[in-house]
């Protein structure tokens, strides 16, 4: 009986918890469990939540990807500015492009070249914030049609009554699903993750597989930044500050290992979502918005330790 | 670290040499201040260089507890918050229990955290870096919750005024902080728990079998990192009067880029003081003589990056010929 | 003759499902040195980690200066006077060779600060003692191994050992360094400390103790006095039961030669590899650990990449491969270290043996996950092994099953030329003689096989020609009647180098 119990919460505990947290703030706030609500909240997470989908990548490699927040800034301003100088399209091909390099390049330092994740990222996020206020000169750029592009439909539209982001977050999650779990790229990433000498040895290319993470990342994070200039119609220089933070925090909640070799998508997204709906439950609840931010650090902590507890057989290292 | 094969000692370079190559970070701030002093003749005056020493102060506060904790091979992301916290709590209670007892529960706030993180660390078997990666944001919420959204502003002017003593151009902040990095070079060089430090972060099996107590010891460095980011707070509400909710933002990373450009391993192990103030002053004064030569921001932002891969690479090259 | 300083009587340790050490018996006296020998998983390091305190034996007395004691810990039986010198040493090489010496317990005041002037004094005084060449304040991490390992010996003087246990101390060591080891044990010997030597090394042996106790099996087979016995003898105690065990030699006709190497050279690691061997051929390498036998096999698999040599492949010459290549021209590795080199751990059985041909189970890009379930029940069944499912994490399999994953990975693609290292290291009885049997049944059915392996009986009783090879060269080639124990020790522990008969 106590083993089941373990088995169950280490399965879903924290779907339990957030279960939990849902009913209650239901139960207290009316406008909680309603779908404009819901959707609301949805529309809010579709931005972390298609980077850290591209983010889970890198991270079950066994590597960090910090420079995601400033890519997101210099890729939303890049967008903005093109759709004005270049039209809609021409714009998100652009960004594309543009995210997929960076994070190439941060493939080819990490990947090929073997240097240290965390600090490479660290770099590019500081890199990418200077490239930002040269870009832009400093100021901040808005859609100046903004009331009658297209561009619109990504942020701020509805498609049979679901808002257009939160329908791109769980296309991107399908197809990185997919991937992941279904193609030969997905299992190397878990291989490379989980044993990266017997991956060579197994006659896998582990720091091409590193590089491709990484522009995957890049890519998400390029449709990110489309979702959100398409949302504000506009960008200033620190638009994606701490974002890289957010990402990560949902990619651990989501029990996906900093260690490498295990994760997946649906953990990630659902990570993502409960920070998204625990965020918008404290303010209804009438909470200012920075408790959240306490919340948060009491359930990462709590979630990881009991995913480590229950894997162990203990909760006590 | 991989040991050699050969009988003698290793590469065979001269100690002159081998001590170059351990902390060519100065030679680095050295070359960076010849460029700088040629380019401008703003930069190499005494007062401006005394401005140098303030403005890398409070980077460098934190970096020496990030020091720390790095050598035992692990990592602080809560820092920028704790200065933040310590900054506010300093000010903020002032009204109420007077200046020196506010400090102190500001100082105090920052040990506790410190102690937090480590006891989290060293217990749950958790990275430090999920455990502090949760307090930067947590923490970050508890100065919000303290502050509002607002700044809090010193009613008693005489409170900024301590940080207004020189010795010649070298303000307290400065000195406050050649005093800690000296005395934890000390630490690190001259007492036990120094020692450990290294050999925790060097061979942790080794450690352990020799008795030493890591969990104890790790709680210790977490603890005196907190500590150490709330002395940074509390000189920087000092300086400012204020005590804003977004201070210290993003100073983590800077902290940890400081010491990772002097030479400090993230792997643990290896690193020293004399390393991390390298680091320090060599990001201040790249951040000053570019200011001086009056190149727009974003350039100062992407120097950073672009010399923080240059250390890596370099210290890869020079890590393989040691080795 | 003196007293025993130690004494282990009925020692015994389980772990789940395998007995390390039956009821083991040995005692060591002051200035003796006694010698464990055995084969790998005999319970030579098990029986070392109960000495050191690292694990706690079930049943058993550990008898120390007349009294019985109870080793909690390294540090405690540091403080005993019992001090293990590991293979991987337990030093910081970033602190001083002083510091490394009195580690963890460092003189300090009050305080806790250091005082240098006697940590030093004293570390001097242990570097004296042993006449070692360099000082106190050098940092260990610019010694060499043998100058490291020094340090660690140097614990013996600062701590007053009475018992000194070496586990393989020469395995890194050059010729000139392991004389001046040898030097330092016998002083060791001298100052009348006891002394437990752990070695495959006859010659060292034979040079070097007193009594030898041979192990096999987590059992004592007997101690001898060193003087009154000889090397064929001591092998023969720590082989018995292989001797007699059944080894089934594939009974095939050789075809076409399938690899040919010539010159293979890598610094540091091995000189001038030269050998061939044909369809249907069993070839073995044998050698003691560290002659560079797995790296050998490790560059013709292009996980390493060599300095020198040529290549031929079914009698064409081919660059060097990557391990994609060789993988895709039809060679398979299965390499010494399962766990480390050879699985993934957190994935399934079937994932894993899928692993090295992921392009033939997909269509397009796209895993067929039919046909990985497909060759996994065929390989589960045709090597009968136990797992729940396919996705059963092989980290919850026991070692034997783990390395039937290996092979099944390898197996499952047709290879041409199976190189397995060390193929039954640290699996089970019935395992192992599954392993045997598919051995020469893949020999039968035409593909070359390399065998490496440090056990002799396993690699007379499987191959048809066998290399041994030492300090990273070829020193014989034995075939037919001349494949025997006798010669391959010969070759081995006196580098008789018979060259190749190619």
């Amino acid at each position: 009986m106590q083993t089941e119990m373990k088995a169950f919460l280490r399965r879903h505990g924290l779907l339990a918890g957030f279960g939990l947290f849902l009913i209650s703030v239901a139960l207290s706030a009316d406008a909680f469990l309603t779908p404009g609500n819901i959707f609301d909240v949805l529309r809010q997470v579709s931005i972390t939540g298609v980077m850290a989908v591209g983010v889970t990548f890198v991270v079950i490699t066994g590597r960090l990807d910090l420079s995601v927040g400033s890519l997101l800034t210099l890729l939303t301003v890049i967008v903005v500015d093109q759709h004005n100088t270049s039209g809609p399209a021409m714009a998100i091909l652009i960004t594309l492009a543009a995210g997929i390099g960076v994070g190439m390049f941060n493939g080819v330092l990490v990947g090929l070249v073997g240097l240290n994740a965390l600090i490479v990222t660290l770099a590019m996020l500081s890199f990418l914030q200077g490239l930002v206020l040269f870009y832009s000169g400093g100021s901040n750029v808005n859609v100046q049609n903004a009331q009658t592009t297209w561009f619109a439909v990504f942020g701020r539209h509805d498609l049979f009554g679901v808002p257009v982001p939160a329908l791109i977050f769980l296309v991107t999650a399908v197809i990185a699903a997919f991937v992941l779990n279904r193609t030969i790229f997905g299992r190397q990433v878990f291989a490379v993750g989980g044993n990266e000498t017997a991956s060579r040895f197994s006659g896998i290319a582990s720091r091409w597989t590193v590089f491709w993470a990484y522009a995957l990342s890049g890519l998400t994070t390029a449709i990110a930044a489309v979702i959100m200039g398409s949302r504000v119609m506009g960008a200033q220089n620190t638009i994606g500050q701490g974002y890289e933070l957010t990402v990560l925090a949902g990619v651990i909640l989501g029990g996906t290992s900093l260690l490498g070799g295990s994760g997946s998508i649906w953990r990630t997204v659902l990570g993502i979502t409960m920070l998204g709906f625990i965020q918008n439950g404290l303010l209804l609840l009438g909470f200012p918005y920075y408790v959240q931010w306490l919340v948060t650090w009491a359930v990462i902590i709590l979630a990881v330790w009991i995913d480590l507890g229950a894997k162990r057989g203990r909760i006590l290292a | 670290m991989s040991a050699t094969n050969s009988i003698t000692k290793a590469g065979g370079h001269s100690s002159v040499t081998r001590l170059l190559m351990r902390n060519h970070i100065w030679v680095f701030l050295a070359l960076t201040i010849v460029v700088f002093s040629t380019a401008s003749p703003y930069f190499l005056t005494i007062n401006n260089l005394g401005n140098v020493l303030t403005q890398a102060a409070f980077i460098g506060i934190l970096a020496i507890g990030m020091t720390l904790v790095m050598i035992d091979g692990e990592i602080d992301l809560s820092v920028g918050a704790i200065l933040a916290l310590a900054s506010a709590l300093a000010i903020g209670l002032q009204d109420h229990i007077g200046i020196w007892p506010a400090v102190f529960v500001g100082f105090l706030s920052g040990a506790a955290l410190g102690f937090l993180n480590g006891t989290l660390v060293a217990l749950s078997g958790m990275h430090s870096f999920i455990v502090t990666l949760g307090g930067l944001i947590g923490i970050r919420g508890l100065v919000f919750i303290y502050t509002g959204e607002d700044a809090l502003m010193v009613g008693d002017f005489s409170y900024t005024e301590y940080p207004e003593i020189y010795l010649g151009p070298i303000s307290l902040t400065a000195m406050i902080f050649i005093a800690l990095a000296l005395f934890f070079q000390w630490i690190l060089s001259s007492t036990r728990h120094g020692r450990e430090t290294y050999a925790i972060g060097d061979n942790i099996d080794a450690a352990h079998d020799a008795g030493i107590n890591i969990k104890r010891h790790k709680i210790i460095n977490f603890t005196l990192c907190g500590a150490l980011a709330a002395i940074a707070g509390i000189l920087l509400s000092m300086r400012l009067g204020t005590a804003e909710p977004n201070a210290g933002k993003v100073w983590e990373l800077w902290t940890i880029i400081a010491v990772v450009l002097g030479g400090t391993r993230l792997q643990g192990g290896y690193g020293s003081m004399w390393m991390t103030i390298g680091g320090v002053l060599t990001l201040a004064v790249l951040r000053n003589g570019l200011r001086l030569l009056n190149t727009p921001n974003y350039v100062e932002l992407m120097v950073m990056g672009t010399v923080l891969v240059l250390a890596l690479l370099i210290d890869k090259l020079l890590s393989r010929q040691e080795a | 003759m003196a007293d025993p300083i130690l004494t282990l009587s009925g020692i015994t340790k389980t772990f789940p499902g395998v007995v390390a050490l039956d009821k083991v018996s040995f005692d060591v006296r002051p200035g003796e040195v006694h010698a464990l020998v055995g084969e790998n998983g005999a319970g030579k390091s098990t029986l070392m980690k109960v000495l050191a305190g690292l694990y706690h034996p079930d049943a058993g007395e550990i008898i120390y200066q007349g009294q019985p004691v109870q080793i909690d810990n390294p540090l405690a039986a540091r403080e005993k006077g019992i001090l293990l010198i590991h293979q991987e040493l337990s030093l910081s090489p970033e602190l001083s060779v002083a510091e490394n010496i009195y580690l963890g317990a460092w003189p300090t005041n009050a305080l806790g600060v250091l005082n240098k002037r006697k940590l030093r004094r004293d570390a001097q005084a242990a570097l004296d003692a042993m006449g070692c060449s360099f000082g106190p304040d050098d940092r260990v991490g610019t010694l060499s191994v043998a100058m490291q390992q020094m340090v660690e010996i140097a614990r013996s003087q600062a701590f007053s050992a009475n018992v000194v246990i070496f586990d393989e101390p020469t395995a890194s060591l050059t010729d000139t360094e392991k004389d001046q080891l040898f030097t330092t044990i016998r002083g060791l010997q001298r100052q009348g400390v006891g002394i437990v030597y752990i070695s495959h090394k006859m010659d060292e042996i034979f040079e070097l103790t007193d009594r030898i106790t041979v192990l096999r099996d987590g059992q004592v087979q007997g101690t001898v006095t060193t003087r009154e016995t000889d090397a064929t003898a001591v092998t023969r105690m720590m082989i018995g039961r292989t001797l007699e065990a059944y080894f089934h030699k594939a009974d095939s006709t050789f075809g076409e030669e399938v690899l040919r190497v010539d010159g293979l050279s890598l610094q540091g690691q091995f000189e001038d590899v030269s050998f061939s061997v044909r369809q249907g051929e069993v070839l073995g390498f044998y050698g003691l650990v560290g002659a560079g036998r797995s790296e050998v096999v490790e560059t013709l698999f292009g996980v390493r990449k060599a300095d020198r040599g040529t290549l031929q492949w079914q009698g064409a010459e081919i660059p060097l491969p990557t391990p994609r290549q060789a993988i895709d021209l039809g060679m398979a590795l299965v390499p010494e270290s399962r766990k480390e080199q050879g699985l993934v751990l957190m994935m399934g059985g079937m994932e894993n043996t899928t692993l090295p041909h992921l392009a033939s189970y997909a269509r397009s890009t796209v895993m067929d996950r039919g046909k990985e379930r497909a060759t996994f029940d065929e390989y589960k069944d045709a090597l009968s092994i136990k797992t729940t499912g396919p996705d059963q994490p092989v980290s919850t399999l026991s070692g034997g099953n783990q390395q039937k994953f290996v092979l099944a990975k390898w197996l499952c693609a047709g290879p041409k030329l199976i190189i397995l290292d060390e193929p039954t290291r640290g699996i089970d009885v019935g395992s192992k003689s599954a392993i045997h049997t598919l051995i020469a049944k893949l020999a039968e059915q035409g593909l070359a096989v390399i065998v490496i392996s440090s056990e002799m009986p396993e690699v007379l009783g499987v191959s048809h020609r066998v290399l041994a090879m030492a300090e990273g060269r070829l020193v014989g080639e034995f075939e037919g009647d001349a494949m025997t124990e006798e010669n391959l020790i010969d070759a081995v522990s006196h580098h008789l180098a018979r060259p190749a008969a190619e």
